[in-house]
């Protein structure tokens, strides 16, 4: 048995400030742990979401001393506690209580991308084929588990708020999904540009740093994106090309 | 005089996993209706996430000998005969069809080297079935689910709890309920109710399930008049985590011993070979060389006794560690490096097929699963029990109130096969659909009794009261569901006796006082503390009808196992434990006779036992 302070961010409204609470905690124990312990023995209304506490939801995301983290994976061996351990809930999103974000602009932005529209199937009873190379890559995006931390670690939205312009490193995967979907026929590249502002993306790679599925976000997602958008709008021949055919 | 925010809808559906959303989606699709969808936390969270091995269905793409005829046989075998054939029969039928319409929607399956649908073994099921996205289906599911019914005209009410049901008359008119982020109340109106609420695994203490699991929908439905069936099975999954203790309880797939993992006891010894049920026998290899063949592939071998149905695996685990045998965290060694003998790149094999256990194990245990044997033990799982439904349409025993999924009771019989859960998601969650929305059209809008609503907000705000009015705090929800949570592990866990279950009756009792006058602090806005306090009562009368239909199952069968009477007994095999709520609100507990399995199905069972 082991002791450690923490430092919850906690109260609602234009009214946050830190509370500290000091308790034991044992062996193998994660910070969710902890959270519910204070809150089943100090602080019976502390607001937390989650869900599965095991790392499948993305319900308990975080900041575990500044570092966007899932709480429920978050083990106490892996944190310093010679100081206290701050809590604070995710900064990227409208606050509503202790360590509790409204997160719901995520799920309105999802809905604004065209959705998924397959070919016609490849066989007469309805069904298609794929070979597991090229579903591989569509695979590992579909790992998300939209605990939204790659939003929160976003400089493009947790420094310069640009909500409205850009939907953030979530939805880039969610596009590539989509795009790189071996059955998909819709075009998504023009919104990309204008009503996504993937342009805003500088690469640098912190999104990737914090997922906790390892989606190499960065890399794997947006890069290639960013390929397929100069490819088809800032490519000199296309440009042409697009110029005679719209006439 | 309270406020509250109103919704109609034609259909209402409560509950946002596999089967509240599959139901939301198909009444949707019918021109002019208006759906309601109520998540209690954030969509795309619910406990389907949470699903592993996959979605059984007989596709035949790996072996063109399955056939909905062997997926129904193997489904009542494993139910031990006491699942609703009928249900059992739509089930086998429609899945194959449902996991194509997955696909059409963007689902992702691993695919065999032809292009088509890969499908792994799993305990209970003669032929390779789960179609499977790695080891994390469930999240491939409600994503795919989520990502199509978002398009569809659904109205989605996030975090959102309903805490009754309104009727006028016999038929159920509407819900009452609030949202946890502010702590508003909410009135819906709907023609027809879709319950899609899942299981009760929070009233247990080692339990795979997440806090959502509170029984909600068997309340719900039992509470506005519902029967319930079956309510004794519950389903203790054999290898959940014992280790670290924080831990304990996460599930650890079944896939693990599709993929040719070992259970092992302290002496090292294969113990599953030591005891194979009579019915099982002519499935089940009799060597280790031959049970490794067939986790390879091997048409021609017959599966090993790893792979034997869940509940049977669990009493063997509870064995070995009664007699000493065990792991020194209390459970057994789930051992899938060993394959490292047999095949080359084992460690990149296994992460790519267990990708999500490998994770689990290495961040939470600090354990390399392609090195180091599991240390695993039996979890609370799923209830098998739930809302008695009509097998066809999935409405209950109240006009307008329909279930699907985990809180609907029947296709599973006594113990449910790996796999057969998401797929009753969709065949059921589907047909729920369908059916709601064929009723809602025939109906107007009830008539809701604001009376009766002005009381039930008052009594939700009740917790609140007793500390303002008295001073002083009075007993916090956190330790009444500890309290719960311990009992009934302990009186009605997986090896149970009537004397402690009657004891666990007195239990119950007390707890019910004490929750009565439980007391919360601070405001509506997102009260965990109040909100624990809300579904306390939920968890309660269930864990009484579990018990009471326990003590009245006087045998042993699939998932509940009886110390003093261990063997399985014909006479009740012949009917379900039905629970309603008597005139004067005590619980009632009546024998229903299952109706006479029709000749065609039966010779189904009698052709596969050979």
């Amino acid at each position: 048995m082991s002791s450690a302070t923490f430092q919850l961010w906690r109260g609602s409204g234009a009214d946050g400030k830190y509370t500290t609470y000091t308790t034991d905690y044992q062996e193998g124990m994660v910070v969710l742990d902890v959270i519910h312990k204070i809150q089943a023995e100090q602080a019976p209304n502390l607001a937390v979401r989650w869900n599965c506490k095991a790392g499948k939801c993305g319900s308990c995301s975080a900041e575990i001393n500044g570092k966007p983290r899932l709480m429920c994976m978050t083990r106490m061996n892996e944190i310093p506690v010679e100081s206290p351990v701050t809590i604070e809930p995710m900064r990227a999103f409208p606050w509503i209580r202790d360590l509790v974000t409204d997160v719901s602009w995520n799920y309105r932005v999802k809905k604004q991308i065209k959705k998924f529209k397959p070919r016609p199937p490849d066989n007469p009873d309805g069904t298609w084929s794929m070979s597991q190379e090229d579903v591989d890559r569509v695979q590992e995006f579909r790992k998300c588990i939209e605990c939204f931390l790659c939003q929160d670690v976003c400089h493009v939205l947790r420094e310069h708020n640009l909500h409205e312009e850009f939907v953030g490193p979530r939805f880039f995967v969610y596009v590539a999904a989509l795009e790189m979907h071996p059955l998909d026929t819709e075009n998504r590249l023009e919104e990309l540009v204008t009503a996504k502002g993937i342009g805003y993306c500088n690469i640098t790679k912190c999104c990737t740093k914090v997922c906790p599925e390892n989606i190499t976000i960065t890399d794997n997602a947006i890069i290639p994106l960013k390929e397929r958008v100069v490819d088809e709008y800032y490519d000199p021949l296309k440009r042409l090309f697009r110029m005679f055919r719209s006439k | 005089m309270p406020e509250y925010q109103k919704f109609e809808h034609d259909v209402l559906v409560i509950g946002a996993g596999g089967a509240g959303l599959r139901a939301a989606i198909e009444a949707a699709s019918v021109p002019g209706l208006k759906v309601g969808l109520v998540c209690k936390s954030l969509l795309g969270k619910a406990h389907t996430v949470m699903a592993e091995g996959g979605i059984a269905a007989a596709l035949a793409t790996v072996n063109s000998a399955d056939s909905w005829k062997v997926h129904f046989a193997d489904t009542m075998r494993g139910g031990q005969y006491v699942n609703s054939w009928r249900m059992a029969e739509l089930h086998a039928k429609e899945a194959p069809e449902c996991v194509h319409e997955l696909e059409a929607w963007g689902a992702v399956f691993d695919r065999t080297s032809e292009g088509k649908i890969l499908q792994r073994n799993f305990g209970g099921h003669r032929y390779p079935r789960l179609a499977h996205v790695g080891d994390r289906t469930g999240l491939e599911m409600i994503r795919t689910l989520q990502d199509h019914g978002i398009h569809q005209g659904i109205d989605v009410h996030m975090e959102c709890t309903v805490v009754s049901l309104l009727k006028d008359g016999d038929r159920v008119v509407g819900a009452f309920g609030y949202d946890r982020q502010r702590g508003r109340f909410i009135l819906f109106q709907a023609k027809a109710i879709v319950l899609a609420t899942g299981g009760v695994g929070r009233a247990y203490k080692i339990t795979s399930n997440s806090w959502e699991y509170t029984a909600d929908g068997h309340a719900l439905a039992y509470n506005s008049g519902a029967d319930l069936a079956d309510m004794e099975f519950v389903q203790f999954h054999p290898t959940g985590m014992i280790w670290p203790l924080s831990v304990a309880g996460i599930l650890v797939t079944e896939g693990v011993r599709g993929e040719g993992g070992v259970l092992r006891n302290s002496l090292g010894k294969r113990f599953m070979f030591d005891d194979i049920p009579e019915n099982y026998k002519s499935q089940t290899a009799d060597s280790e060389e031959e049970g490794w063949r067939y986790t390879q592939g091997d048409k021609q071998a017959r599966r090993p006794p790893e792979l034997l149905t869940r509940d049977h695996v669990a009493r063997c685990i509870m064995r070995e560690v009664k007699a000493g045998r065990g792991s020194p965290h209390g459970g057994v060694f789930l051992d899938i490096s060993w394959i490292k003998e047999r095949i080359p790149n084992a460690a990149e094999h296994i992460k790519k097929k267990l990708p999500s256990m490998y994770h689990q194990f290495k961040q939470l245990a600090d354990l390399d699963i392609t090195t180091t044997p599991m240390e695993v033990g039996p979890t609370t799982h799923y209830i098998m029990g739930g809302v008695r439904v009509n097998p066809d349409t999935q409405m209950s025993t109240v006009p307008g109130l329909f279930a699907a999924g985990e809180c609907a009771a029947g296709l599973h019989g006594a113990n449910r096969l790996g796999g057969n859960s998401l797929s009753d998601l969709l065949v059921f969650g589907k047909r729920a659909g369908k059916f709601a929305a064929e009723f809602a059209k025939g109906q107007s809008q009830g008539k809701v009794d604001m009376a009766q609503v002005d009381s039930i907000a008052k009594e939700t705000l009740a917790p609140f009261d007793r500390v303002s009015t008295s001073g002083s705090t009075g007993e916090g929800p956190f330790r009444i569901q500890h309290v719960l949570q311990e009992k009934m592990q302990e009186l009605v866990g997986i090896v149970r006796t009537e004397k402690e279950m009657v004891s666990a009756l007195d239990e119950l009792e007390k707890l019910k006082q004490r929750a009565s006058v439980v007391a919360v602090d601070g405001n509506r806005e997102y009260n965990t503390g109040w909100h624990t306090a809300l579904d306390l009562p939920n968890m309660l009368v269930i864990s009484e009808a579990i018990t009471r239909a326990a003590i009245e199952r006087k045998e042993s069968r699939g998932g509940h196992f009886r110390e003093d009477f261990q063997n399985k007994e014909k006479a009740f095999g012949e009917f379900n434990i039905i629970i309603r709520r008597g005139p004067g609100g005590a619980m009632q507990v009546v024998r229903e006779r299952i109706p006479e399995m029709p000749a065609e199905l039966k010779q189904i069972i009698e052709e596969q036992a050979k």
